[in-house]
């Protein structure tokens, strides 16, 4: 649509706005698609030229609406094309789109919405109209809803709500009159013009509103996608919550400058389905997808014929020697790459196809650590699959793993343009183009997050590799401790090594200002009662099953591995665990144990059990207990258990010492 | 008491039209068992319509005399006003009848979209040959009626199992499967016999939704027959309630919930 002039700098013609790249992928990529969605199982397209008029349509019925500049529109719901459009739309009109996690419970949402003062909700569907009505005598700023998908709010009462259709009519409508006033709009905004507002989801206190420039949004997206050579016939899945910055940046930022098609699923459960008729060219999971993936083919593998499962261990084991040395350019025998080019025609081309990933030429996963051995199964079967370090108030982007430099254990090199300091006490600052420009309405937290230099902290503990120059994440800054020697007390760095064992849920380490590192353990169900069925031990409940003496002996194994491997860290070798015990129930939310969203809460745990802990240090072999439990009802009863104290190998106080000068 | 043709609102606003069908006098008899023994009701247009009662009270057989599949020796059942003869199945059909089945009775061999695809028989036309060959007609038809059933696996959301093999869903699913083919005949009234039986409570609540969703969208007319007394107090617009074969009550959920009678059956008081 033409008729709409946003600014663009005078100089290089570089449009300064969304809705400028929205204009100008109109003009230059008219025909190519910029969004699928399937519905009713087929594949619908728009191109960006039709992308650009069903915005239009909805920023004219905005301002038929009302909407004034500087008005927050809230945007709930599941990855829809509609919804993307609603944050360009309410660009448009000079309105602050802030997308809201769907899944927010009513009183999350009442926070969120009353704290940013939202004007506007666009709702996804039934389920999010029917929480903000709930909550609607809290917000006074609501003055509409607008919903998209109509089913089951045909008898509901109007007066606050209107469809997503109707608005966009009523814009088409009233475009005569309404144009010029959206021309004007969208030519008022600049670089510096708010973007978008995303919350963070906050394991510590109230969410805080991260706002984000033009600048922050566009820089960023422009770095990262020249950084990867990304172009307009990428294809990517979006299926990662809108509120999150990493889907605000992949699938809006980078799209809109570099022009290429988002695809959405057709229902959350399908995810997988579309994923592999998509075959996206750039994609991000969070470490869980990947896990998810890997450990359904091994199961399915379990059921192949003999010869078929033969022929996948065989090439497995040889894309684990050579690919991805293939994959990273390095130096391979001749025979070596044959095997290999083999292995591809029969086993690793159609399981990447049977993943989705055959067409992969960049993959990210970002925001826990990575399995090691999960990451290098991806990468062998030749997935360019890479790591990235980023948060919110950097507009994602921190370090990068360049092509060619991939380790499971880094996190790369500063992205273009990002500046990285290590302060004294380890914890990692940056400053780049993509700093956020403030939390909204919270002056203090800006002040004590981004310095006058600006500066970020970013709560994280780290270093920066010699050899490498790459950085690697130890641990959030305030988990980070000192042993008793002095030795640095990073937990999280253990724990997570102890996790990747597929037998442990989750792991627990203490020995901050101790003489050395004990840990909780608790025991996955669905593994280990996986492997207590093939080999025959009954058990009756989880607490018999986690007690059992081959359990312990197990877990006992995968502590002593993970200590051999964390010897070899100069820094961290103190942190081995010398001692553990098996749980006799998991951590849990309901009993305040870890968060909502499966963090360990250290403190709560640290007071609850401190009878285990402290016999984990006097020495003895048992310890019996009772522990308060609240049920899923809010009923408290108590669970009461001897558990077993293990032992466990470390490595040699010598090497220690050695390591430690 | 309305009159057969009145129609009324509901509470919730929806409009219950008259009577489609009624039964009068109906006594079924397999040999010297007495299943249904003179019992009289109707189902009025829009409405949800439930049949309660204990175990062996006689509402299979009531539900499949509402069917057409069982012919009581007594009694009529009047469809639209008109004495409704013997009938075949796909007959039944035909007059925008559908039903799903305490135990399903699904094909397991075949995909969740081809199960589906089998409840728009009564819409196809073409024949063996036609669709051998795939061409024109068959064709245009298939993609028409495809779409009708796309339709409602996106409205029961079960988008996901669309080609999966019934046989490997669980049975939640399957029971919504069955729905979702009933649906696909586009039934004036549709028949559902225990659509939650042996589900957990999370199941039921998200049936629940979709019989209500089904009867708010589509308008269509619902007998079901439920154990679960909670799911069809909420759901039902009005109840009739069998113990050995004989209707105890019949009304609101809240007339149906005082009555002596009908606290007597479930609280299992004597019958001497």
């Amino acid at each position: 649509m033409s008729h709409t002039a946003a600014q663009t700098s005078s100089g290089s013609g570089q449009p300064l706005s969304v809705p400028a790249l929205l204009e100008r992928n109109a003009a230059v990529f008219a025909d190519r698609p910029a969004y699928r969605e399937k519905e009713f199982g087929i594949w619908q397209s728009w191109t960006w030229q039709e992308t650009a008029e069903e915005i239009d349509a909805l920023a004219l019925g905005f301002l038929a609406l009302g909407v004034s500049e500087g008005d927050f529109i809230a945007i709930i719901g599941r990855n829809r094309p509609s919804l993307y459009w609603s944050m360009v739309a309410a660009q448009s009109v000079g309105a602050i789109p802030v997308p809201i996690y769907q899944d927010s419970g009513a009183e999350e949402m009442a926070y969120v919405l009353d704290h940013c003062g939202a004007a506007y909700v666009i709702a996804g569907d039934q389920e999010q109209v029917d929480k903000v009505v709930d909550i609607r005598d809290q917000l006074e700023n609501l003055k509409r809803v607008i919903y998209v998908d109509p089913r089951g709010l045909r008898k509901y009462d109007h007066t606050l709500l209107n469809s997503y259709a109707d608005v966009q009519a009523q814009g088409r409508a009233g475009r005569s009159d309404l144009s010029a006033e959206l021309a004007a709009r969208r030519a008022k905004l600049t670089y510096d013009s708010i973007c978008v507002m995303l919350y963070t989801s906050g394991t510590t206190g109230r969410p805080k509103g991260v706002v984000l420039s033009n600048r922050n949004v566009i820089e960023s997206a422009k770095n990262a996608s020249e950084f990867d050579n990304l172009t307009e016939r990428e294809e990517v899945l979006s299926y990662l919550p809108m509120a999150w910055v990493g889907d605000f940046i992949f699938s809006l930022g980078q799209s809109y400058w570099c022009g290429f098609c988002v695809n959405c699923p057709e229902s959350p459960d399908t995810m997988m389905t579309d994923l592999r008729e998509i075959g996206p060219t750039y994609f991000f999971a969070p470490p869980r997808v990947f896990e998810g993936q890997l450990t359904n083919v091994m199961i399915r593998m379990e059921d192949a014929s003999k010869l078929k499962q033969r022929m996948f261990h065989y090439f497995l084991a040889h894309a684990k020697k050579v690919g991805g040395r293939i994959l990273d350019n390095k130096p391979v025998a001749t025979l070596d790459r044959l095997k290999y080019a083999l292995g591809n025609v029969l086993l690793y081309g159609p399981l990447k196809d049977t993943l989705g990933y055959g067409r992969i030429r960049v993959g990210y996963t970002a925001g826990e650590a990575i399995g090691p051995e999960i990451f290098d199964f991806y990468r062998s079967l030749g997935i360019n699959l890479k790591q990235l370090y980023g948060q919110t108030e950097a507009t994602v982007f921190i370090t990068v793993q360049p092509d060619g430099e991939v380790r499971a254990d880094t996190v790369g090199v500063p992205a273009p343009d990002v500046e990285i300091r290590i302060d004294d006490t380890g914890e990692i600052h940056y400053r780049s183009p993509g700093t956020f420009v403030e939390y909204y309405k919270n002056a203090e937290s800006t002040a004590s997050t981004k310095d006058a230099e600006g500066w970020v902290a970013t709560g994280d503990a780290g270093f920066i590799e010699e050899s490498s120059g790459h950085l690697r994440i130890i641990d959030r800054a305030k988990d980070v401790g000192k042993m008793a020697d002095g030795a640095m007390f990073a937990p999280k760095y253990v724990e997570n090594k102890l996790k990747f064992y597929p037998d442990i849920l989750e792991a627990v380490v203490f020995g901050n200002g101790r003489d050395r590192c004990v840990a909780f353990i608790n025991i996955d169900l669905t593994a280990v009662g996986n492997w207590a069925e093939r080999n025959n031990i009954a058990y009756g409940s989880y607490q018999e099953l986690a007690g059992h003496p081959r359990v312990l002996e197990t877990i006992r194994g995968h502590v002593e591995a993970v200590n051999t491997s964390v010897a070899q860290d100069e820094m961290l070798s103190g942190c081995q665990i010398h001692r553990f015990v098996v749980l006799h129930k998991e951590l849990d939310a309901d009993d305040g144990e870890i968060t909502r969203t499966g963090k360990v809460r250290r403190r709560i745990v640290d007071e609850k059990f401190a009878d285990i802990i402290a016999a984990l240090y006097d020495g003895s072999d048992e310890v019996s207990t009772r522990t308060e439990v609240t049920y899923e009802d809010g009923r408290k009863g108590t669970i009461s258990a001897t558990l077993t104290l293990v032992d466990a190998k470390v490595q040699s106080a010598i090497t220690r010492a050695v390591a430690a000068e | 008491m309305l009159d057969q043709a009145d129609s009324y609102v509901t509470e919730d606003g929806r409009t219950i039209g008259g009577v489609v069908m009624e039964m009068k006098n109906i006594t079924l008899r397999f040999g010297g068992v007495v299943a249904i023994k003179d019992i009289s009701f109707d189902i009025r247009e829009g409405e949800i319509r439930a049949i309660i009662g204990p175990n062996g009270a006689g509402k299979s057989s009531m539900l499949n005399v509402i069917s057409g599949f069982y012919v009581p020796q007594e009694g009529e059942v009047l469809f639209h006003g008109k004495k409704r003869p013997q009938m075949r199945p796909y007959e039944v059909a035909r007059q925008g009848i559908a039903r799903t089945f305490q135990n399903i009775a699904l094909f397991d061999g075949m995909s969740v979209l081809d199960n589906v695809m089998t409840g728009r028989l009564n819409y196809m036309t073409t024949n063996l040959f036609q669709q051998a060959f795939w061409k024109g007609r068959a064709e245009r038809e298939e993609n028409e009626n495809r779409e009708v059933v796309e339709k409602i696996i996106d409205f029961l959301e079960i988008q996901a199992i669309r080609k999966t093999p019934v046989s490997r869903l669980p049975y939640g699913l399957k029971k919504r499967v069955e729905l979702a083919r009933a649906l696909a005949a586009e039934p004036k009234l549709l028949l559902l016999d225990e659509p939650m039986a042996g589900m957990n409570v999370e199941e039921k609540e998200d049936m629940s939704r979709f019989i209500l969703d089904v009867n708010d969208e589509f308008g269509t007319t619902i007998a079901l027959i439920e154990h679960d007394m909670g799911v069809v107090m909420d759901l039902s617009d009005r109840v009739v309630v069998m113990d050995y074969g004989k209707k105890i009550g019949d009304g609101t959920p809240d007339e149906v919930r005082n009555n002596q009678d009908v606290i007597d059956a479930y609280l299992g008081v004597s019958h001497d």
